[in-house]
């Protein structure tokens, strides 16, 4: 039985060291090789591979950002010079993390740890994994999506406002609206409280977009932003939007 | 402290006034409104110096209160006692004084508590002032150690790359593995070595960049390219170290590991009348970049670096040309051999 490989990293000395490493597994079939995350997510929809090597900190977007374009994303081994403690928080939710420079019998027992974990599971549960990493502050500023075959990186002030469509969360900007494949409650654990309020079941407001609080019906309010959007305000969010206004 | 002097003395010179009026003789006025009084400056002193090690809370402004009833008790009971014993047969005296007490307890409440109230805000002002001072100076200190952290953050990272190229080297072209290694050496012992302190020469400086940008051309030699411009004159100014490896790394941060593209990163210097000014150049990712909160950290600390040690915060200036970022640094050049050791 054949695998197919990806190995992702900016530096063409650290894939060399992949691949020498790969050497010993012929069963392992290296398909292609990237220079940064864009060219990942265009290999791993053209490849679908079992298993990619991973480097977390690229040009443009990090490693785990490239996973979150991703749908059903493959299984992962991360390769970085990050240190051990950032990459704990991430222990538990990937199937491995190898710390440069590292050795072939460290490599090995990275690859005997996937083989285990890929008899039994077919799709890496990589959720947790990105949402630990989305509190990183390397990646606390923006937003990445994907549109059509484009990549968008948003950073955070320029969101007006978050809304829940079905099975994505339209983000909204002065540009346009961008779908990603999300939950709010995902972005109410992720983004800062300071600067995003969830007002209602499916709205997350920038709290410096708002222009005034205006009532509505009886017992509810609509959040008028600068762009002239009205954002529902339930009655459980009014109070928390009281409470970071300050008032 | 004279116009405390003063006061007291008007005060002496307007009790014995008051007392010559009532009918006592000047002699006898004189001598009862200096007992009395300096007594009353040495309670006044007393409540002063309590004041300065124990400084009663805001809550317990009664117990204020009760020490200058008892001090002022205590000070009129010595007082009376010590007139008495000059007077205690001048029947004259008596007969004056007997009933000026409740005036003079009264007045010696108000001198007392009044010495007290100004005690008070006084120390309790100190005291404040105190803890700003040690609010500031602990931020300050916090301040600090944050710096370093986030100075020492692209180190390890920057080494364990490095380590990685070796590593990857070793195989396949182990002559420029060697090379590596010893440029890494090098590079690593011109940073340990410099104190923060000292002043060098910026050829020194240039050499140990050059280390540093080689070292990043073995692990990304297919899109980064360098230009080193100095004038000959320049390199031989001085500069505090280590100064220009932040906006080394500012420019590699976002020149080098943040675009996908071919990267020229530029350093020039210019010795212009004396003056050292430096110019490092890169290109930025416009996307990216709009995410990044203001300039970078290699930037704001060169910057307060500057401050710390000239005083100025108009040395460094920085401009962005389309996706071209530029650094201007200029270094005043320490001429007496004095100031090179106190800056």
């Amino acid at each position: 039985m054949h695998y197919k490989v990806l190995i992702i990293d900016d530096e063409p000395l650290a894939r060399s060291i992949v691949k020498e490493c790969l050497q010993p597994y012929p069963q392992l079939q290296l398909v292609e090789e990237c220079n940064n995350g864009f060219e990942g997510v265009k290999a791993i929809q053209q490849h679908q591979p079992d298993l990619i090597f991973l480097d977390i900190q690229m040009p443009k977007i990090t490693g785990f950002e490239m996973l979150e374009l991703i749908e059903n994303p493959p299984h992962v081994i991360f390769t970085t010079a990050f240190d051990e403690y950032a990459m704990q928080a991430f222990e538990a939710h990937a199937i491995d993390y190898l710390l440069k420079p590292f050795s072939q019998q460290r490599f090995d027992k990275a690859i005997s740890k996937w083989m285990e974990i890929s008899k039994t599971t077919t799709a890496a549960s990589t959720d947790q994994l990105l949402k630990e990493a989305a509190k990183h502050p390397l990646q606390q500023e923006r937003i990445v999506v994907k549109t059509g075959t484009k990549i968008k990186i948003i950073p955070l002030h320029e969101i007006h406002y978050l809304e829940a469509a079905d099975d994505y969360v339209k983000i909204i900007t002065a540009e346009g609206s961008f779908l990603k494949k999300q939950t709010m409650s995902y972005f109410e654990d992720v983004l800062s409280t300071a600067l995003f309020v969830r007002t209602h079941r499916s709205y997350m407001v920038n709290m410096q977009q708002i222009t005034r609080i205006d009532p509505y019906e009886k017992e509810n309010h609509v959040a008028v932003l600068k762009s002239g959007a009205n954002i529902p305000v339930s009655r459980a969010g009014y109070p928390k939007l009281k409470m970071v206004l300050g008032l | 402290m004279i116009p405390f002097c003063i006061s007291w003395f008007i005060w002496i010179c307007v009790q014995q006034l008051a007392l010559y009026q009532m009918g006592l003789n000047w002699f006898e006025a004189l001598t009862d409104s200096i007992v009395s009084n300096s007594l009353l400056i040495y309670v006044s002193m007393l409540m002063f110096t309590i004041l300065r090690f124990y400084l009663p809370r805001t809550n317990s402004v009664l117990n204020l209160f009760m020490w200058v009833m008892i001090l002022t008790t205590g000070w009129f009971f010595a007082t009376d006692k010590l007139l008495d014993l000059i007077y205690g047969s001048n029947q004259h005296y008596q007969s004056i004084v007997k009933n000026t007490w409740p005036i003079r307890f009264a007045i010696g409440f108000l001198i007392n508590g009044g010495i007290s109230v100004i005690g008070y805000a006084y120390f309790n002002w100190q005291e404040r002032a105190e803890t700003e001072k040690k609010k500031t100076e602990a931020e300050q200190l916090t301040k600090e150690a944050e710096l370093y952290k986030l100075r020492q953050q692209l180190q390890p990272h920057f080494l364990f790359n490095a380590l990685n190229s070796i590593n990857a080297l070793i195989g396949s072209r182990p002559a420029e593995a060697r090379n590596m290694v010893q440029q890494l050496s090098e590079f690593l012992r011109s940073t340990l070595k410099k104190e923060e302190q000292q002043w060098v020469k910026l050829e020194e400086e240039v050499h140990s960049l050059q280390l540093y940008l080689e070292i990043e051309k073995v692990r990304f030699g297919h899109r980064l390219s360098t230009r080193i411009e100095m004038d000959a004159d320049a390199l031989q100014l001085q500069i505090p170290a280590l100064l220009l490896q932040p906006l080394v790394e500012n420019a590699i941060k976002f020149g080098l590991y943040d675009t996908t593209g071919d990267t020229l990163i530029s350093l020039k210097a210019i010795n212009e009348k004396g003056e050292l000014f430096i110019e490092v150049e890169n290109p930025f990712d416009i996307e990216t970049a709009a995410a990044q909160k203001g300039t970078g950290f290699g930037i704001s600390s060169v910057q307060r670096r500057l401050y710390l040690l000239f005083e100025r915060n108009d040395l460094l200036q920085t401009e962005t040309k389309e996706n071209i970022f530029i650094t201007r640094v200029k270094v005043p050049q320490p001429y007496l051999p004095g100031a090179l050791k106190k800056v």
